[in-house]
């Protein structure tokens, strides 16, 4: 059985976590056993649906009135209970951050590595085998795990969601006890950041900027795209941000946040290799820069070679044309 | 309060990476290796920590004989002391066997740490999977990705990146915190402390010596492959004026790449 953890913010599932579970069923099923989904503290409304949509057809409910804010410690005690219990073959995250938080911290638990950060699980003589990009993107390590259940982080917006409507999962549930003292930390308050709906590390689409935004009045331009673009985000390069024209939680790269939309625009960025770790996993890439030289084309599947000042009203007008 | 910094060396981010199929490893030979970005963000914590409440700051390396130069960095920026944990092993890509070697240390060698500072992830190995099994080996809890960090008595407080918003985590020291970019801005070294870094010994402590047996410290990832991305087609250049490009844009987002 592969266990697919379901994580839960602002009392929703998080997109990312069902990606994993669909992913985690079709592993299972290459393996010949079930996916099944661990939901730790509180369940939202509707969860069974959503997670029997997904593909599993069981949920472990773990509970305990310590495990209601997220804990690494708390979380990880309750998780590791579980797995053993079940003697799960394997237990996949999102590599979100609570994901990557918790995982590292359950291997440990159980005393066996991890994979984080994968973007791709395939089986292949009866086992899992991970694939994870390191050195920002610029080699890709695939690996076994024989010791012991596997443990993986899983990138998001990588694994597709396909719905192949199953029926509501039955929940189960698991009261967890949890020592006095065990837990010597947890999440005091969300702070959240005004405006920003959706997190470039989760968004379809990512408008990004570089140095030629010349300031936030350049973003405020790139923010006007991105409203009338469906789930999208503004990203920035490093350069930006460093100048305090946009936060540092819109940086993408080494530095910043890896993000695999579907599409992404780089407008006046000139593709160094620490911007470029961040964003070389998404499907669909767009440049837009004066220079026709900029190493950002030889990474796009198309370019404009102009002033993004230019493009931007262009694009924004063509764009509202299509919905009206 | 003793401050511990785990601090690793690794190639510099613009590197260009070759790889040796056979030993399915990178190759290192004409690499330039650095103090990982993140660790810099850790140590620099580490220094303010102590500049503003006294204590002793220890910076620590599990690596080969080179990572004696990102440890003499870290003297030179202003740590009190550094040591070498001598690794005889090739980078094996397991977090679980760096974290056994880093907690053993902190048993045997610095049990009373009341920080233990980390960076986020360490470049190349791109795991950030250390900082949390160390925290766990030890029975500590644990802040990741932090941007900012506050410690009065035994109580800390830390901001983390999660998507969208920040999340504040409350915890009791001794912990395990790693850094992120914007929880400060590192020191450059001074001509001072570069000086008085070079008249520093730095010990070097083996496996055996932290009690770990050869068993303990053997990889348990099994690497099948190391390859290098696939190259990216050349993609379309797309003329005329901005607003004649924007619209031929549009249409080939819809109809070829099916992104709209
Ligand atoms: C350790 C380390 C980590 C780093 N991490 C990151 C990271 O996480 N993310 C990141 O992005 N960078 C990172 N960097 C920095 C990176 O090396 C580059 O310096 C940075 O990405 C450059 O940003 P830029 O493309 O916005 O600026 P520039 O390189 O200055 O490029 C600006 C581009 O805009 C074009 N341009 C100018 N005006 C216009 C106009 N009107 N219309 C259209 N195009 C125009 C120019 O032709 C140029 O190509 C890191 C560097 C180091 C050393
Ligand atoms: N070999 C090592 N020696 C010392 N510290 C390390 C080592 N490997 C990892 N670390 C620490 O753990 C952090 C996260 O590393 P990783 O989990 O490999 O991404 C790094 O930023 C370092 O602080």
């Amino acid at each position: 059985m592969i266990l697919c953890f379901i994580e839960i913010r602002d009392g929703k599932i998080k997109k990312s976590s069902l990606e994993t579970l669909v992913a985690g069923r079709r592993a299972a099923e290459a393996l010949g056993f079930p996916a099944e989904a661990v939901l730790v503290g509180s369940a939202p409304e509707g969860a069974a649906a959503e997670i029997g949509a997904a593909g599993a057809a069981k949920i472990h409910h773990l509970q305990n009135p310590a495990l209601t804010d997220y804990s690494s410690q708390g979380f990880a005690l309750a998780v590791e209970g579980l797995v053993r219990e079940t003697a799960a073959r394997a237990v996949f995250f999102p590599a979100t951050a609570m994901g990557r938080d918790l995982a590292p911290r359950l291997a440990a638990r159980l005393g066996v590595p991890l994979a984080s950060d994968c973007t791709a699980v395939s089986v292949s003589g009866g086992r899992l085998v991970f694939t994870r990009p390191i050195f920002a993107g610029k080699a890709l390590l695939t690996l076994a795990l024989p010791a012991g259940p596997a443990i993986a982080t899983l990138r998001p917006n990588v694994f597709p969601l396909d719905a192949e409507p199953g029926p509501e999962a039955e929940v189960v549930p698991h009261a967890v006890a949890i020592p006095e003292g065990a837990v010597a930390g947890k999440v005091a308050e969300i702070l959240s950041e005004s405006g920003a709906a959706i997190d470039v590390a989760e968004a379809d689409i990512v408008v990004a900027g570089g140095r030629a935004m010349k300031g936030p009045e350049g973003f405020a331009r790139l923010s006007d795209l991105a409203a009338v673009l469906p789930r999208a985000a503004v990203g920035a390069s490093r350069t930006a941000v460093d100048a305090g024209w946009i936060g540092h939680s819109h940086q993408v790269g080494q530095t910043g946040k890896t993000v695999s939309p579907n599409l992404y625009f780089a407008f006046g960025i000139s593709g160094a290799i620490q911007h470029l770790a961040g964003m070389s996993s998404s499907k669909v890439v767009v440049a837009v820069n004066k220079d026709p030289e900029a190493p950002i084309f030889k990474v796009a599947d198309y370019g404009i070679v102009a002033d993004l000042f230019q493009v931007v009203p262009a694009l924004i007008a063509e764009i509202k044309a299509l919905g009206s | 309060m003793n401050i511990l910094v785990f601090i690793k060396r690794v190639p510099d981010t613009e590197s260009r990476i070759r790889i040796d199929r056979e030993a399915k490893s990178i190759v290192e030979e004409g690499l330039n290796f650095v103090l990982s970005p993140y660790d810099e963000y850790a140590l620099e914590e580490a220094l303010r920590l102590r500049e503003a409440k006294g204590g002793k700051v220890t910076a620590v390396s599990f690596g080969p004989d080179e990572a004696l130069s990102t440890l003499r960095k870290a003297l030179a920026m202003g740590a009190d002391e550094a040591v070498l944990i001598k690794d005889d092993l090739r980078e094996a890509y397991d977090p679980l066997r760096i974290a056994r070697v880093l907690a053993a240390f902190v048993r045997a060698r610095q049990p009373d740490a009341g920080l233990i500072l980390f960076g986020r992830m360490s470049v190349g190995s791109d795991n950030a999977a250390v900082p949390p099994m160390v925290a766990e080996m030890l029975g500590l809890p644990q802040a990741t990705v932090v941007t900012k960090l506050e410690i009065s008595g035994q109580e800390a407080a830390a901001c983390r990146e999660i998507e969208g918003a920040l999340e504040k985590v409350a915890f009791r020291l001794p912990a395990v915190v790693s850094a992120q970019k914007g929880l400060n801005e590192p020191r450059y070294e001074t001509l001072k402390g570069i000086m008085a870094a070079k008249k520093k010994t730095v010990p070097v402590v083996t496996l055996a010596e932290l009690g770990l047996s050869g068993e303990e410290a053997v990889p348990r990832v099994e690497i099948l492959s190391l390859e290098l991305p696939a190259a990216k087609q050349a993609g379309k250049i797309l003329p005329g004026t901005a607003e004649e490009a924007a619209r031929e844009l549009v249409r080939l987002l819809r109809n070829e790449a099916k992104a709209l």
